[in-house]
């Protein structure tokens, strides 16, 4: 979006990104940032308080409470019962007092459509193709799988978007990712995302908008495409999108709040414009083979430090000057030796959950390693749906049996320990494999080490004990298979 | 927001890459409702450390921090930019920062100054070499100066702007409510809403 605008508008075509930018220009300035029109603001307890505060200072009013849905997540426990700490709690019933003062949809713990903010937009319908959607959180970049530019925003911006419903921004740049062919059987949209990561490095995506294309990208399902576009934001972008498509059009029709009948039609109408023209020039392009992926986990305190499973631990003293002394201390931290086999890694924890990897095919995709099998002695493993609704759907399909007969906790929805503000923490020196996707130092619990997973790793290495595919596990013989409650 | 225009104050050497903001601020000290208090969050895990820099009373008054790449990484957390305000740092430098970190920055009135990294390596030796040296930094002049080093950084034109005059968005924003209202009467009715 910096090129030359006479030049685009007199014969280049517009990427997926720009014609959503351009379709939400309230305001172009010269020397100014354009201002950009926002569809859907999604607030959670932990980024919107000082917001709030700012608007009673200055008396003014949330312009677009029919554009704002609220929903407590990060501090809610996993476990039934009231919430302990009496902080998390004052900040909680802080977001229930504003939402009520400001006239705001909350969706409160207990509700059957409390969860993740990333998970609850999509499930009811709200994240559409061509929007903007915005949240005072990084992972917002989720619902870039449905076509809508969608990004995460401080408190500041949090504020300035409940008082006019826009924001100031200078347009971002656009990468393509492109990622062609046929995924192996065992990898899956968490590798992928963890593998272009790796590729680009923590700062690689700054200022761009990235765009997931090819035929692997066009296979995922929407829940799998969601999980690409969550970690964007890992690789430094401000978002990730995906065109919509056929699959996107299924998922969205009959949910509760998208277009119905004439709308529908309209709607679909006006998304299927919603590609990147042939004669688009991306400012960037990645490209990735779908075929050569192989299931990938992170080593190191960043989402960067990655590597095929397969591999060992790398030693930092055959890497260039400027990731040395970073892999150097990511080692130490993380309790490991250069020349480890990956595989060879235990773990005292397995999270399967948030933003990322919380949602019903997560969820079955990591029962259906487990069915039959055992969480191995000594291992904990938590299972965290990322919504009430998921929770539910996974209860009605029995997925919640499964787990807990293979030994796992079934919990409550909720943000958990992906980041540690409720109970459920890693303790010090303790080493998880977790589908979230932060391995960030402490970022589980002081002192915890991560280290990010898909969800089949994540229950293959809970099954095993340490960091390992489905395909390292010995198959259930007939005999077992039908029976969850025998060992493996 | 308060203006700003220059600043000198003593150079804290932070020589670290990657610094995320659960580093800046654990999200365990983010229950806070207030948008102050977060100076005890601030580095949290690596002030247990007693060979942390922030542990040297050579730095105690410290207001400019001078970190490695890619500061401010990971979540969007804008009490990292506070927990830095409220301990007492008006800048930091680095040579890259996150997107969503400077943005939150420049709207809290923190100064985001982007220094090439060979730049951000002679501050280090400088403020390594001679504890407590006192950086200058002229937003005017985009420059940093510390001893006999005089560096440029790089910030957003508009951010400069409204650093400088000290504005707040949304009265600049709410300027131009006219135009708003007549960009809402354009959307498509079958645009989803929550209520």
């Amino acid at each position: 979006m910096p090129k030359n605008r006479f030049v685009e508008v007199l014969a280049v075509g517009k990427t997926l990104a720009e014609k959503v930018w351009d379709a939400h220009v309230v305001r172009r300035g010269e020397g100014e940032p354009d201002l950009l029109y926002i569809d859907l603001h999604l607030l959670h307890e932990v980024t919107s308080p000082q917001a709030f505060d700012g608007l009673r200072l200055a008396q003014r009013p949330v312009r677009r409470t029919d554009l704002t849905l609220a929903t407590e997540d990060h501090n809610v426990p996993t476990t039934p019962g009231p919430i302990s700490d009496p902080i998390s709690l004052t900040q909680v019933e802080t977001l229930r007092r504003n939402c009520e003062e400001f006239g705001i949809k909350l969706y409160p713990m207990g509700d059957a459509e409390q969860g993740i903010v990333h998970v609850v937009g999509p499930q009811l319908g709200l994240t559409q193709p061509g929007m903007t959607v915005v949240c005072g959180d990084s992972h917002t970049s989720t619902h870039g799988a449905f076509g809508a530019l969608a990004f995460g925003i401080g408190t500041s911006e949090v504020e300035h978007v409940l008082a006019t419903q826009t924001l100031p921004l200078k347009p971002f740049r656009t990468m393509a990712v492109t990622v062609e062919g046929e995924l192996p059987a065992g990898v899956t949209s968490k590798d992928i995302v963890l593998a272009v990561i790796a590729k680009i490095g923590t700062g690689g995506g700054q200022g761009y908008v990235l765009e997931y294309r090819g035929s692997a990208i066009r296979s995922l399902s929407m829940e799998a495409r969601m999980t690409v576009c969550n970690m964007s934001i890992e690789a430094g972008a401000r978002a990730g999108m995906i065109a919509p498509d056929e699959t996107t059009f299924a998922y969205l029709e009959g949910r509760d709040h998208a277009p119905r009948g004439e709308d529908w039609d309209a709607a679909v109408a006006a998304w299927r414009e919603l590609r990147t023209d042939d004669d688009a020039e991306f400012d960037a392009e990645v490209v990735l083979d779908a075929a050569s992926l192989t299931p990938f986990v992170t080593w190191g305190t960043n989402p960067g430090q990655g590597a095929p499973l397969g591999d060992s631990v790398p030693d930092p003293a055959q890497m260039e000057d400027s990731e040395r002394q970073a892999a150097e201390r990511a080692l130490e931290y993380m309790g490991l030796v250069a020349g480890t086999p990956l595989r060879a890694i235990p773990v005292d924890t397995v999270f399967v959950g948030s933003c990322t990897n919380g949602r019903i095919e997560d969820l079955r995709a990591a029962a259906d390693v487990v069915k039959g099998r055992r969480v191995a002695d000594g291992v904990r493993m938590l299972v965290v749906p990322g919504s009430a609704r998921v929770r539910l759907q996974a209860e009605a399909e029995g997925l919640d049996a499964v787990f807990t007969e293979a030994g796992a906790e079934w919990r409550l929805p909720g943000c958990s320990m992906c980041l540690a503000m409720n109970p459920d923490k890693l303790a010090p020196g303790e080493r998880s494999a977790s589908t979230s996707n932060r391995n960030f130092e402490g970022r589980q619990g002081k002192g915890g080490r991560t280290h990010l997973v898909s969800p089949l790793v994540a229950a293959a290495t809970a099954v095993r004990g340490t960091l390992s595919s489905p395909s390292d596990l010995q198959p259930l013989s007939a005999a077992t298979a039908g029976h969850a409650t025998q060992e493996a | 927001m308060e203006a700003f225009t220059t600043h000198t104050g003593i150079g804290v050497p932070l020589r670290r890459s990657n610094v995320d903001t659960d580093q800046i601020i654990p999200a365990e000290y983010l229950k806070r409702v207030t948008k102050s208090g977060f100076e005890d969050g601030l580095f949290a895990a690596w002030r247990g450390d007693e060979t942390f820099v922030l542990n040297d009373p050579t730095y105690a008054a410290g207001s400019v921090l001078v970190a490695g790449p890619d500061f401010g990484t990971g979540s969007s957390r804008e009490h990292a930019v506070w927990a830095l305000m409220n301990y007492g740092f008006r800048v930091v430098i680095s040579s890259r920062f996150a997107d969503i970190f400077r943005g939150n920055s420049s709207k809290a009135g923190l100064l985001a100054a982007q220094c090439s990294q060979d730049d951000v390596e002679l501050l280090w030796k400088l403020l390594e070499n001679e504890p407590g040296t006192s950086v200058t930094v002229d937003l005017e002049s985009r420059t940093v100066t510390a001893g006999d080093l005089t560096a440029p950084f790089q910030v957003d034109d508009y951010a400069r702007w409204r650093l400088l005059e000290g504005l707040d968005d949304i009265s600049l924003t709410l300027r131009h409510e006219g135009d708003v209202t007549a960009y809402e009467k354009t959307r498509p009715s079958w645009k989803p809403v929550t209520l």
